[in-house]
């Protein structure tokens, strides 16, 4: 039975993780042609990258609107984990609810309802339209981690501070901010992640300035550019990846850190 | 601090997510929704109610087969990528050992959040003429001739669908599983059941939860998808967020767009009330416990 089920999570994972490995394979593949068999290495396709028109500009906006919306859902995701874990007040588990329901909704209907209000409103498309849209969507998964930073959290510390005299400013910014650090660090990275890989809501609230997907995905129509694609893709993957294990330790370390602190006795 | 000042602060705190939310969420589809009952003739739109979209929407063949289709696919999708998870999840709740389950969560995880375009273009080098299903069964003299069928239809898009959702149905399923008190395992064994009695009367009751909360994870997001249908469905694998978008963009018809979004919605919420009143046994003992 445990082999048997060993077997299965081996091709599972396999299966997983196959599309995604053949990505660095393609990239490094000198033949403009994706399939097999591979003809040998090179690094053309990524110094081709330098050459390629609207690539360059493509990257600043995505990094643009991921650092904005990894700010604002963060921050937002903050104040309601704050307010649901620490708190309570009537209307609180609607509300929540409310809050999270774009991690559930298909994404073409978050982005054709917000692209319906943005023209009815007459506001042109631009990079802070998809920033609007795309913390919509991180703010779900910054509330998932940091709710659990808040539960973490030892209310008598804040007590302490305030009794002594400190401003409920103060007390955030040098008692309750540094408890958090981790948390904050894993939602910034998590929905830095979110915006930078996100193509449906950024492919209908973009005007004229594309992001990294939408630029991705008008060259796919070229097959010259494919290899192209392959080599920016990777490039995109080694990112994403490391901002995600990054991510996974500041999050494990603060919990070592944690069962450190809450050892029987100590 | 007192009740008063607890609820105040609470409110405070969250006006601010929720207003965002309801700005940029609530009131958009409230928008959307009275748009489905407006008119457009090219570029004017005529903004009294009328039923004409949803007429449309619900009675054109086009239409009704896509929406069919979309509804198919991700029933599909969702009963295929929930049973493939089911004994991933059972193998990191059960055997991984505990110290090792956050490395496992996180393995699994990942490729949800990365590439999500390529990994979908990939599917159609994999699944294509030249690909690499075809070059391998070439290569070991299974087959001729490439096969064809493999790519630009609805098995390809249920293959990459089910592939792209993986991950995200074998947490609920995983978090279920870690809830399962261990003490009943060991009281059905010592009452003399086997592994699979154990299993089937202890385990999948009480992984329920996940299962369900897995199926509507993966059933709502998966109708609505538009880059999977697109790259590797070809024209008979095309869903209703196809059409919804060339409504919105090329055929410069929003109302018509509107309503069939909307129209979807309400289907999926319809199949999934039923399934969640059909599976009400599971929920109610969770919220007893």
């Amino acid at each position: 039975m445990n082999i048997a089920l060993r077997i299965y999570i081996l091709v599972f994972v396999l299966f997983l993780y196959a599309p995604t490995l053949l990505l660095p394979l393609f990239a490094f593949n000198d033949s403009s042609i994706i399939a097999f068999p591979l003809s040998g290495f090179t690094l053309e396709w990524f110094s081709a990258l330098w050459q390629e028109n609207g690539l360059q500009s493509a990257a600043v906006n995505s990094l643009i609107i991921a650092t904005a919306s990894s700010i604002l859902a963060t921050t937002l995701a903050m104040l309601a984990s704050s307010a649901s874990v620490r708190h309570d007040f009537p209307g609180k588990a609607p509300m929540m609810g409310i809050i999270m329901v774009p991690m559930f909704l298909p994404e073409i209907i978050i982005g054709v309802s917000l692209l319906t209000m943005l023209v009815l409103a007459g506001l042109p498309l631009s990079i802070y339209t998809i920033i609007l849209g795309h913390t919509l969507i991180c703010v779900p998964f910054c509330i998932a981690i940091l709710r659990s930073s808040f539960q973490h959290l030892d209310p008598s510390m804040e007590e302490a501070s305030l009794d002594l005299g400190e401003t409920r400013a103060t007390t955030f910014r040098r008692i309750t901010l540094p408890l958090i650090v981790p948390g904050v660090v894993s939602s910034l990275l998590i929905a830095f992640t979110i915006s930078l890989d996100e193509f449906v809501i950024a492919f209908f609230l973009s005007g004229t300035e594309p992001t990294l997907p939408v630029y991705i995905w008008s060259q796919l129509r070229f097959p010259k550019k494919t290899p192209i694609i392959m080599a920016l893709g990777t490039v995109l993957l080694v990112v994403s990846v490391c901002l995600l294990s990054f991510s996974e330790l500041v999050k494990r370390r603060n919990l070592r850190r944690l069962g450190l602190d809450h050892r029987p006795g100590v | 601090m007192n009740m008063n000042e607890n609820t105040a602060r609470g409110l405070s705190q969250i006006s601010l997510p929720f207003l965002f939310t309801m700005l940029l969420l609530a009131a958009p589809i409230v928008l959307l929704f009275a748009m489905s009952f407006w008119t457009q003739d090219f570029l004017t739109i005529d903004h009294t109610l009328s039923l004409s979209n949803y007429k449309q929407a619900w009675s054109e063949p086009i239409y009704q087969t896509l929406m069919l289709r979309s509804l198919k696919i991700s029933m599909i999708v969702t009963a295929l990528t929930v049973c493939l998870a089911y004994p991933a999840a059972y193998y990191m709740s059960f055997v991984v050992p505990n110290h090792r389950k956050a490395l496992w969560v996180f393995l699994i995880t990942i490729p949800f959040w990365t590439s999500y375009l390529m990994r979908i273009y990939l599917w159609k080098v994999i699944l294509g003429y030249n690909g690499v299903v075809n070059g391998s069964l070439i290569d070991l003299g299974l087959i001729a001739e490439p096969l064809e069928f493999i790519l630009y239809n609805q098995l390809a898009v249920v293959v990459t669908l089910s592939h792209a959702w993986l991950p995200f149905a074998v947490l609920p399923i995983f978090v279920a599983m870690e809830k399962i008190d261990r003490s009943y395992l060991e009281a059905a064994q010592d009452l003399g059941d086997s592994a699979f009695w154990r299993f089937l009367r202890v385990t999948l009751p009480l992984s329920m939860t996940g299962v369900i909360a897995a199926t509507l994870i993966v059933f709502v997001p998966t109708i609505g998808d538009y880059v999977t249908p697109k790259l590797v469905g070809g024209p008979d694998g095309l869903m209703i967020a196809n059409m919804i978008e060339l409504q919105f963009k090329k055929a410069n018809n929003a109302p018509l767009g509107a309503a069939l979004a909307l129209s979807a919605m309400l289907l999926v919420a319809a199949v999934a009330a039923i399934f969640l009143w059909l599976n009400r046994r599971y929920l109610q003992t969770e919220t007893r416990a």
